[in-house]
């Protein structure tokens, strides 16, 4: 019924075209990411040192003083095993002044701005390296809206987001990432002992199989609790991909002249190349 | 008679019909020197395929005048042409069109008349849906063009079968999906299952160039084909590589293959007409 089992071979083929064609057909190069020390990055970073070549991909840490040692090292291991490009900027004092000027900061807060930090480094090295910012969302996260608007959903490609976490694991595994990170809980590590699977409060392997009816399979949400689903997991990730919608898409512009953008204004975005 | 076919799958510029235009100049260049004596080109190969508003901007008028297509019937003065295009028509409807040249000369425009417009595909909101399916003669015989959607409609390869066509000419820009544990995408076995019935259900060669590259997100599959009267695959480019590939078929397979296998002799068109009136309601 939910068989996410991919041909990684034809992934990796796939994807590493779509990342050397989208990026050299506008006149770059290169490219950089945030590299976390987590598997969707990882992922995202094997696939464009693959697709580009080591030296035109530029791996950032961007740690926060709370962010895990560990993961740090494990990004350095994957800088190190691939022989990409690495810089590490710590977005310590860039965001506590704002988090410490809120009396009332909350956890979400203080991770959003975090999030919205990294953009801010990795855009700022886009034009410094000459590089595309490549996207790590996957498709579990996207259609969840497990991210922060702005933040880390801010990328000119999205190389991963049309493969579920559970897929990531097996493209993540034939690539050789290492297997540690392949293992570790996933977390965003915006807070110490955070992780993804605590918070939303259901594995990656549960959900991936419910949005795959769901999504890929256009199974009717009461389908799916036919299919032995639980009605209350049903209807909660139905309701998630529903009110983060606004995510996914451009902000709507208010249509008043015969021509608008996004309506009647339609052009891909490979125009011209 | 022996006809050497040339496939081409390369990477297009989008909305940019003169780069294009080169680039069909390189692959002609390329195929004379090989001998072909047929080139087919994927769909849209002129302006690629995800135009949207591009559409109109990139539109031809196919005649003699027109500085593209005097280059390619210049071109086609050596070697047989089907070129895929966007076709402004007196009237100024926009149309996804192949047309076949040859001796300098358009033998025959085919509009697509499948236009799909679902799931990631909106064409009937840019395009007019063509309203014929010809056959047509070239110097290999009786042939017959669909673009794409057009074959996924088993009404429409059937009718030009029964208008003589001996040879289905398939053009596509088919977007690869449906990712599994097989080494092909679905998208592009099935597609290669479509080609491979309808040339045993025929007892027709089917030769299918579809195009390679990315545009915005989507893929392109390329593994351009042609299979035999006996349903068998003469050739097969590689899968997503830009590729110029020929195969000499051998049009003697149509008279040994309807000797053993008279499919066509005995396909009962009078009785498909009476049921499709009973079927459609008519007396």
């Amino acid at each position: 019924m939910s068989d996410l089992t991919i041909n990684t071979e034809l992934a990796e083929k796939i994807l590493t075209g779509f990342i050397r064609t989208e990026v050299t057909r506008v006149g770059f190069k290169k490219a950089l990411l945030g590299v976390s020390g987590g598997i969707d990055s990882a992922l995202s970073l094997y696939l464009s040192a693959k697709a580009l070549g080591p030296k035109n991909v530029l791996a950032l840490r961007m740690p926060y003083k709370t962010s895990s040692p560990d993961t740090l090292e494990d990004a350095q291991t994957m800088i190190d095993d691939l022989g990409v490009q690495s810089m590490t900027m710590e977005i310590t004092d860039m965001v506590d002044p704002l988090i410490k000027y809120y009396k009332d900061m909350t956890k979400l807060r203080a991770g959003n701005i975090m999030a919205r930090m990294r953009m801010i480094v990795l855009y700022d090295q886009s034009a410094a390296f000459n590089g595309l910012v490549m996207g790590t969302s996957n498709k579990t996260e996207l259609l969840l809206g497990y991210s922060t608007i702005y933040g880390d959903s801010a990328a000119a490609l999205q190389p991963i987001g049309d493969l579920y976490k559970t897929q990531v694991r097996q493209l993540a595994e034939a690539l050789g990432v290492p297997e540690k990170v392949i293992q570790k809980a996933p977390s965003a590590d915006l807070w110490q002992g955070q992780t993804d699977e605590g918070e939303l409060g259901f594995t990656y392997e549960e959900v991936d199989k419910l949005l795959y009816l769901l999504v890929d399979q256009r199974y009717r949400p009461e389908a799916c609790i036919e299919e032995g689903f639980d009605r209350q997991f049903v209807e909660r990730v139905v309701q998630m991909m529903r009110r983060n919608h606004f995510k996914r898409v451009m902000p709507p512009i208010a249509k008043l002249s015969q021509r608008t953008i996004g309506y009647d204004f339609l052009y891909p975005r490979d125009w011209g190349t | 008679m022996k006809i050497k076919i040339a496939l081409a799958q390369f990477h297009t510029k989008l909305g940019d019909v003169n780069v294009n235009l080169e680039k069909h100049m390189e692959q002609i260049q390329a195929a004379k020197k090989e001998g072909a004596d047929l080139l087919i080109f994927p769909e849209l190969s002129l302006t690629g395929y995800a135009l949207q508003d591009l559409a109109v901007a990139s539109a031809l008028r196919p005649h003699q005048e027109d500085p593209v297509f005097n280059d390619l019937l210049h071109a086609s003065e050596d070697i047989d042409l089907m070129v895929g295009f966007v076709h402004e028509d007196r009237r100024h409807r926009f149309y996804i069109a192949s047309a076949y040249l040859s001796k300098g000369d358009i033998l025959h425009i085919h509009n697509k008349v499948c236009l799909p417009t679902y799931g990631m595909f909106d064409e009937g909101r840019f395009f007019a849906p063509g309203d014929s399916v010809h056959a047509f003669n070239t110097r290999f015989g009786r042939v017959g063009m669909l673009i794409c959607e057009d074959f996924w409609h088993a009404s429409l390869p059937y009718l030009l079968w029964l208008d003589g066509a001996d040879i289905l000419l398939f053009a596509s820009a088919s977007p690869g999906r449906g990712l599994y544990e097989d080494p092909r995408l679905s998208s592009s076995t099935w597609v290669e299952h479509t080609n491979r019935a309808y040339a045993g259900l025929f007892t027709n060669f089917v030769a299918h160039a579809n195009k390679v590259g990315y545009e915005d997100g989507l893929n392109f599959w390329g593994g351009s084909t042609i299979f035999d009267p006996n349903g068998d695959l003469v050739m097969r480019a590689p899968d997503f590589e830009e590729a110029l590939t020929l195969a000499e078929i051998d049009l003697n397979q149509l008279h040994r293959t309807r000797a053993r296998l008279p499919l066509l002799r005995d396909e009962r068109t009078d009785l498909v007409i009476g049921e499709l009136k009973r079927i459609l309601g008519e007396k």
